[in-house]
């Protein structure tokens, strides 16, 4: 199972354009997409989740074009965590949860399956404990905990997240973060979108940065987040760094100055 | 929990209402007159009746209208009147009845359904491609307009009693309905609130915003295209056979989400059957104010829905919705 994206652009007005972005996501494991604000990292994610059609080249599934899948067979394997976190009524938890079960519902209510489903995903998330608490009365890293939930109740095999830490404090971040590493772990293909270095260097399995709508590097957290890049795209003086237990860690020292 | 030990409440006030209105009025008629063969029977079969069916439909098309526009733009605010069909059927209206239409059979009908016709013409032609705003802003211009020309034709009426006949017939009433009113806007009525009731797994999908809503595989375009066409036809039927009667379409949806909870697929019915408990107490509450003549309709619910609807902006500003 391979995302393929072969020579993709965007352009439109209100939104950060891409220009021939060629890139491939494996299955099994969790790849981030990084970039400066406005690089285009949320565009690319919405082409990929078939939100936003390319103006050019494409993104595919399994050789398949995602622009001219079916919207609700795309929906079945391509789960999107969309940017903010919008709930905008307030519903139960579970409720929220359900919604993820749509493009496989049928009938007029949840089947056997669909309440499986749902279940299973409020179980990995730990969200049971306040499933029938209205979404909006929820702290802000229980609401994240649930709207991952909705993600996995559609059992997609590709899991987008466009900045799912936005607003979430350290302890939060870990969390998704851990959700999305065992859903990558269980053979889920996971794109996220991230800001925090750090986050991507300790988690990521493979790298893509953006800078100005163009690929700037992809490949392994060491190949991309070299000194050099870092400094060309973020501006930063940081490096790369083994810490007493051998992990990699990223040290930023301060932006270059002009 | 709530919701569930409440559903059967909505059906049973509904009847009740229903009740009331075939009875109510300056003449009461009480069930054993009905079927009677003098005055009060012709009463209740040529005119109770057709109001109370009338009344019944039109508040619950009303109700629902209100309950999907308010869904699909995620604002409590929002009515079925922000789509501008109200204004232009009605400018249909009051324009066959300045030109004198209205005598012809289902003139006045049909010169208000063009008026709504061209309306979902004219909004989807804006609002092709574009998102909810466009669609709206689109809505809100139109009914602008569609308010000012009707004003115009108004303000050249050749004398004050065609003047004051297109005021009345404005303010929305369900007086002097027939059974032929019925069956005229009945069918128009029943189709766009079918395809509004289909709308609500869709509506549901934008709880999590529009990129949300896509990502689920709804099809954004072809639920606007739905919209227009089902508050089109059944909003713009209802102001063909009754004028322009308000706030129903605002207020129900509210008292509905208060019992119901938030969802939006599961006030849908619900703000139906109360947007029709509602007109028809209305209805019979007009009948029954004493005095010459009648209160109209669109009056009447204006005065019980502005305070209402001040009441639900003073919380709003306080973040309570």
């Amino acid at each position: 199972m391979t995302l393929t994206v072969r020579n993709l652009s965007f352009a439109h007005a209100r939104q950060p354009s891409l220009d021939g972005i060629d890139a491939a996501f494996e299955a099994g494991k969790l790849s981030v997409i990084l970039g400066p604000n406005g690089a285009g990292k949320s565009t690319l994610l919405s082409c990929i989740a078939g939100v936003l059609k390319p103006d050019a080249g494409t993104a595919s599934l399994d050789g398949t074009d995602i622009s001219s899948m079916p919207a609700t067979a795309r929906a079945q394997r391509i789960g999107l965590l969309p940017q903010g976190a919008e709930t905008h009524w307030a519903i139960t938890a579970e409720a929220l949860v359900a919604l993820g079960r749509i493009p496989h519902m049928r009938g007029a209510g949840p089947s056997i399956d669909d309440r499986r489903a749902i279940s299973a995903a409020m179980s990995a998330t730990a969200t049971k404990g306040f499933a029938h608490r209205v979404v909006t009365a929820l702290s802000g890293g229980e609401r994240a905990r649930v709207l991952m939930a909705r993600v996995l109740a559609g059992e997609p095999q590709w899991i987008l997240a466009d900045e799912p830490l936005a607003n979430l404090d350290p302890g939060f971040q870990l969390d998704i973060l851990g959700l999305l590493r065992r859903q990558a772990n269980d053979g889920k293909g996971v794109v996220a979108v991230l800001h925090d270095l750090h986050h991507a260097v300790r988690f990521a399995d493979h790298l893509l940065l953006l800078h100005e709508g163009k690929l700037f590097a992809q490949g392994s957290v060491k190949d991309v987040l070299t000194a050099a890049n870092l400094a060309r795209v973020y501006g930063i003086d940081a490096n790369l760094f083994k810490d007493e237990e051998g992990a990699i860690q990223l040290f930023i020292k301060g932006k270059i100055k002009a | 929990m709530k919701a569930r030990a409440l559903t059967p409440l909505l059906p049973l006030l509904l009847c009740a209402a229903f009740l009331v209105s075939l009875m109510a009025g300056k003449v009461w008629i009480w069930p054993t007159a009905w079927a009677a063969d003098n005055a009060d029977g012709w009463i209740f079969l040529e005119l109770r009746l057709p109001r109370a069916v009338l009344g019944l439909c039109i508040g619950a098309v009303l109700g629902l209208s209100g309950a999907v526009m308010q869904g699909y733009l995620r604002n409590p605010l929002a009515d079925p009147t922000v789509l501008g069909v109200s204004a232009s059927a009605a400018l249909g209206g009051v324009l066959a009845i300045y030109l004198g239409i209205n005598m012809l059979p289902f003139g006045l009908f049909g010169s208000a359904m063009l008026g709504a016709g061209a309306s979902i013409a004219l909004l989807l032609a804006i609002s092709r491609g574009g998102g909810p705003i466009g669609f709206i802003l689109g809505g809100m211009v139109l009914s602008t307009l569609a308010g000012a020309l009707t004003a115009f034709v108004i303000s050249i009426a050749p004398n004050p009693f065609a003047a004051s006949e297109i005021i009345n017939w404005l303010m929305g009433a369900l007086t002097d309905r027939l059974m032929t009113d019925v069956w005229t806007a009945l069918p128009f009525m029943a189709l766009g609130a079918a395809l509004l009731l289909s709308t609500g797994r869709a509506l549901d999908a934008l709880t999590l915003g529009e990129n949300g809503a896509k990502s689920l595989g709804i099809d954004l375009m072809r639920l606007q295209w739905i919209i227009v066409f089902g508050v089109g036809l059944a909003v713009g039927a209802s102001v063909a056979v009754s004028g322009v009667v308000g706030f129903v379409g605002l207020i129900v949806p509210h008292l509905i989400r208060a019992i119901y909870g938030e969802q939006p697929s599961r006030i849908l019915l619900p703000s139906a059957l109360g947007g029709a408990v509602l007109t028809l107490t209305a209805d019979s509450l007009v009948r029954l104010v004493p005095g010459p003549g009648e209160v109209r309709l669109g009056i009447a619910m204006a005065v019980l829905g502005a305070p209402f609807f001040l009441l639900l902006l003073l919380r709003y500003r306080k973040g309570s919705i």
